[in-house]
């Protein structure tokens, strides 16, 4: 085992703000790609709901 | 923001990323290429004299000196080596034997006045046990590992 | 048999394709994630002269190792978009480049949070790492000159263009601590030459490496999804869909 105790292994043999800088960012950031892709996605399923019923409505419209 | 304003500045943006992407180009091919010249380079006459530069190098085993917080050491590149004198703090990284960037001027009297001192340390990366049996393989004179070797040996004096 | 390869470069059958895809990589890059981490903190040993900081390597190196490949995979696309003039291949060079943004600038942020501890400096205006900061201008001006044009099929050409003259910039990236005096170290582990690193800190590299690797897939592929169902929506196909899954 590399690490005595959980401080020992934030500590990081004293480079913690470094290497948990690294990663925390890294994970935040990655997390923000996925959160902005779900958003996306759903506008674009909203957007497409909208178009489904305008195209509905007209094809209605149309016949009738 | 309007369509045509919102595509202006994208626009805009556009040509301000491409542009500083082509400024650095440009900047980095007059000068920044050469991140540090050697001192056999300085020897030679090859590094441009009268402003500031850099010199890289390795710290000579032995060489090191501290008086409080100025430091003096030598940097080779085992054919020149250059005298150098730096008041600050070191990084980490810092060893005689290892590598070494100093920015700074070259005083008449050959000694190099640094103003800031790196650490360029070098690819292997292995457990401190792994460093300290090659150490003494190096040191019983077998030939393994020779890239390894080179970097955790210290020169001999 | 041949397979008819063009029948998956239309949107309308490669769209359900990487529906399908997405959750796979997604686990594959969850799960090598979850492996990579394990490796890299509880059983790759401490460096021997950078002590713990090298632990930045583990997520350093394979961001770097990302932003340069995706940059070529997304030349690739758009190149074969001008070429063939297919619109699925334009739509996926535009799908990679804000994950190829990211990695580039998880690869400076890191790097910068390495330099302090053991160079000195968190930056250097060094051959390697300007072209690395390079890249990610190049990154951002493809995506603002592709948002900048209206007619989605102009926008396409256009930011092909720009990809493509900056691909040469990948192998002065690649090469430049082997062609110029730089800071940075040369590479540690390369195609030509025996590995610079223990074998356990190395497996944990490249497993963080496989990593993000079915990241940028996973990630790319839900992209494309968003980016076709935006660009066709006039599309009879689309209209036929259903309800979202």
């Amino acid at each position: 085992m590399i690490w005595k105790s959980l401080d020992d292994f934030i500590a990081m043999g004293g480079y913690g703000f470094y290497v948990w800088g690294s990663y925390l960012v890294t994970a935040a950031l990655i997390g923000a790609e996925i959160l902005m892709l779900r958003a996306r996605r759903r506008t674009v399923e909203k957007a497409r709901q909208v178009q489904k019923i305008l195209s509905e409505q007209t094809k209605h419209e149309t016949t009738t | 923001m309007k369509p045509r304003h919102k595509r202006m500045a994208l626009i805009a943006a556009g040509l301000a990323a491409v542009g500083l992407a082509a400024t650095l180009v440009l900047n980095a091919f007059r000068s920044n290429l050469v991140f540090f010249f050697t001192p056999s380079q300085i020897a030679n006459h090859e590094a441009p004299t009268g402003r500031g530069l850099r010199i890289g190098g390795l710290v000579v085993a032995g060489s090191v000196k501290r008086e409080g917080v100025t430091v003096h050491f030598t940097v080779t590149d085992t054919a020149q080596s250059i005298p150098v004198v730096f008041t600050g703090i070191l990084p980490d990284l810092f060893k005689e034997g290892k590598g070494v960037v100093a920015q700074g001027e070259l005083d008449a009297k050959g000694v190099f006045q640094a103003s800031e001192v790196l650490a360029k340390h070098d690819e292997n990366y292995m457990p401190p046990e792994a460093a300290e049996a090659l150490k003494r393989a190096q040191a019983s004179g077998e030939s393994t590992g020779k890239s390894l070797v080179m970097a955790t040996e210290n020169k001999p004096k | 048999m041949k397979l008819n390869w063009f029948k998956y470069a239309a949107p309308a059958t490669f769209y359900p394709l990487a529906g399908k895809l997405i959750p796979w990589f997604a686990l594959a890059a969850a799960g090598l994630t979850v492996a990579g981490l394990y490796l890299s903190f509880f059983v790759a040993p401490t460096d021997f002269q950078q002590g713990e900081s090298y632990r930045i390597i583990f997520i350093h190196v394979p961001a770097a190792w990302m932003s340069m490949f995706i940059y070529i995979v997304m030349a690739g696309w758009a190149a074969a978009g001008l070429i063939f003039n297919t619109r699925l291949s334009s739509m996926m060079a535009s799908a990679l480049a804000p994950t190829g943004a990211l990695f580039t600038f998880i690869a400076l942020w890191t790097g910068a949070l390495w330099g302090k501890p053991t160079w000195g400096a968190w930056w250097v205006w060094d051959a390697r790492l300007t072209s690395e900061l390079i890249l990610l201008f190049l990154y951002m001006g493809f995506m603002a000159l592709h948002a900048a044009i209206d007619d989605p099929r102009r926008a396409d050409r256009a930011s092909a263009v720009l990809a493509l003259v900056g691909v040469v910039n990948v192998p002065i990236i690649y090469f430049s601590v082997k062609w110029w005096n730089t800071l940075h170290q040369g590479a540690s582990v390369s195609m030509t030459m025996a590995p610079k690193m223990a074998a356990t800190m190395l497996l944990g590299m490249l497993v963080m490496a496989l990593a993000c690797w079915m990241y940028s897939i996973a990630a790319a592929l839900a992209r494309v999804r968003c980016i076709i169902l935006e660009r066709e929506q006039q599309a009879e196909w689309i209209a036929n869909l259903g309800e979202p899954a």
